[in-house]
């Protein structure tokens, strides 16, 4: 593993998205949604609390749990359907165009072209989240809002967001066809979503280990302001686990 | 520089190459011939270390290609049947990804790229787009891409493929020019190719070597003698056999006007004798030449003639 081989990739693939037009598009879509979500979500919020204050009916509902966690758990939806966007390209285009022969036979590893590949879409998703601070700032500027929560959304959007990231690069590496890649990644990420649903029927060891499964259960904490080791752990697992596959993928494609 | 032993590639049950057993020298420049899916492409990719062998042991620049290939692909430059390259790249971001890739220095890193473009003459479109670029160029500029870390050995699969006729003799002399320095493997199953450019000739028809030699060696060994074509205006059957009976020539075939004559090569001053005669018999000389074995013959007969026996023996 070499930091700089890692660099060399991350770099170019992370030029490419603003070379073609992806980047572009795929943020201008995501903010523009976010943007009327945020807007949704505040007008709601705002007239609700008038309605408390109108009849008296006590405090009302805090800022945290009327804006922030609504906002942030949509940002997670909007992440299931732009992701497979982001990475679809990541190893089918470089399959497609031969030029995975020139990243395989220069002398770099496969865990640096895979690190610096994850990485590359790690920096867009990054440049995403970072445009939405400003949802917060509003908010920091017009009312009181708490800090934690948001930072933990944060934490928690970016962990979930890799997850979506690393199946992505996985189905990215499985074919030549960034469709079929685009479409495998959000069948699989919404499947890891939803898979908890099935908890309540398969019974009690199978439901807890359906719900353990799930993505969502594991974010629902991050929502709420708390850092749980378990759902670390799970992210993490989940990220390592499906760069590993793509390793043992790409390194079962020199074998045939 | 590079030693090949034994080297075998299955796909599923089907052999791609199969016991193959080379050298290449340094500085030497070498050219794999052979019909399409021989066996090409494979060997090229083994070499590189793009992919491994069933069987067998490939050492490049002195390092095993199994047990160390990231030394290996450090001193090897690989222009791959379609040019590697990114279509929205400009041709000196590219170049610099690939100089980085290869891990040179950044201080070097654009020198290097101003040099491999001069060497390719690609310094005028070095701002465009790749994509944008015709084949001929796409070509060069994976060219410079091998050429960019100035490796020891270079392992070119058909890098004269897509170019125009300038191209092509451009490209010829510049591989041509890294012989010494560089060790170059270059395939082709365009025949003249490999005569302009190679010293020695590695010949693979279904993915064993059939022949191995130089060129001149090649020739020598397919033909007993030596091919004259004699061009007549009336080539009248009784001057035909009086040239036939002529001591030293093998046989005179008539093709309508021309008369292909092959000489003995130890009978050479018969030459004038297959003037006389034709002039006795009234032919009408239009023109007598000396006819070059072309690679296309050699190469048919060994893929043709010596095939049966191989594989025959293979499936006893």
């Amino acid at each position: 593993m070499s930091i700089r081989n890692i660099w060399t990739i991350a770099r170019k693939d992370f030029r490419a998205y603003f070379t073609s037009p992806i980047a572009y598009i795929v943020i201008a879509g995501f903010m523009v949604i976010m943007g009327w979500m945020f807007f949704f979500n505040l007008s709601h919020f705002n007239a609700q609390n008038m309605q408390y204050q109108q009849f008296n009916m006590g405090k009302g509902v805090s800022i945290t749990d009327g804006i922030i966690r609504p906002l942030y758990g949509n940002m997670n939806v909007i992440f299931l359907l732009l992701v497979p966007f982001i990475t679809m390209r990541l190893f089918a285009e470089e399959k497609k165009l031969h030029t995975i022969e020139l990243l395989m036979t220069s002398p770099v590893s496969l865990i640096d072209m895979i690190l610096g590949k994850f990485l590359s879409s790690f920096f867009l998703v990054s440049v995403m989240l970072g445009l939405t601070i400003v949802y917060p700032v509003v908010l920091f500027i017009t009312g009181n809002p708490e800090l934690g929560p948001i930072v933990t959304s944060y934490i928690g959007t970016l962990l979930l967001a890799c997850c979506y990231l690393s199946l992505g690069i996985f189905f990215s590496s499985l074919t030549e066809n960034q469709i079929v890649a685009g479409a495998l990644t959000f069948a699989a990420g919404l499947f890891f979503w939803l898979v908890s649903w099935a908890s309540q029927a398969a019974g009690s060891v199978w439901g807890d280990v359906l719900t353990y499964l799930s993505l969502i259960s594991h974010y629902n904490n991050f929502g709420q302001g708390l850092i749980n080791t378990s759902d670390v752990c799970y992210f993490l697992s989940f990220i390592g686990f499906g760069l590993f596959m793509t390793h043992r993928v790409l390194d079962s494609f020199r074998w045939r | 520089m590079i030693q090949v032993s034994h080297l075998t590639k299955l796909y599923g049950p089907h052999a791609a190459v199969s016991d193959l057993n080379f050298e290449v020298k340094k500085g030497e420049i070498v050219g794999f011939l052979g019909p399409n899916g021989a066996g090409k492409s494979t060997t090229m990719k083994i070499l590189t270390g793009f992919m491994p062998a069933t069987e067998g042991k490939v050492s490049v620049a002195g390092f095993d290609v199994f047990e160390n290939p990231i030394e290996v692909k450090k001193n090897v430059g690989f222009l791959p049947e379609n040019p590697p390259v990114y279509p929205d790249m400009t041709v000196q971001d590219y170049l610099d990804f690939s100089g980085r890739l290869h891990q040179i220095p950044k201080k070097n890193l654009q020198s290097a790229i101003t040099q491999v473009l001069e060497k390719t003459a690609l310094t005028q479109v070095r701002k465009r787009l790749i994509g944008n670029l015709s084949k001929g160029y796409r070509q060069r500029v994976g060219l410079a891409q091998a050429l960019i870390h100035n490796p020891q050995v270079l392992i070119l699969d058909e890098p004269t493929v897509g170019l125009d006729p300038k191209q092509i003799i451009e490209i010829r002399e510049l591989i041509k020019g890294l012989a010494g320095d560089h060790t170059v493997i270059l395939s082709s199953h365009i025949l003249p190719e490999v005569t302009a450019t190679c010293q020695r000739i590695i010949v693979i028809n279904k993915g064993r070597i059939v022949a191995e030699d130089s060129l001149q060696e090649l020739t020598a060994r397919i033909r007993k003698g030596h091919i004259y074509s004699l061009m007549v205006k009336n080539p009248v059957q009784t001057g035909v056999e009086a040239l036939r009976k002529i001591q030293g020539i093998h046989s005179v075939t008539a093709a309508g006007p021309k008369l292909v004559v092959e000489i003995s090569p130890h009978a050479q001053e018969v030459r004038d004798q297959v003037i006389e005669t034709a002039v006795k018999h009234q032919m009408g000389v239009l023109e007598f030449s000396a006819e070059k074995v072309s690679l296309e013959e050699i190469f048919l007969q060994l893929t043709t003639v010596e095939n049966p026996s191989e594989t025959t023996g293979a499936t006893a």
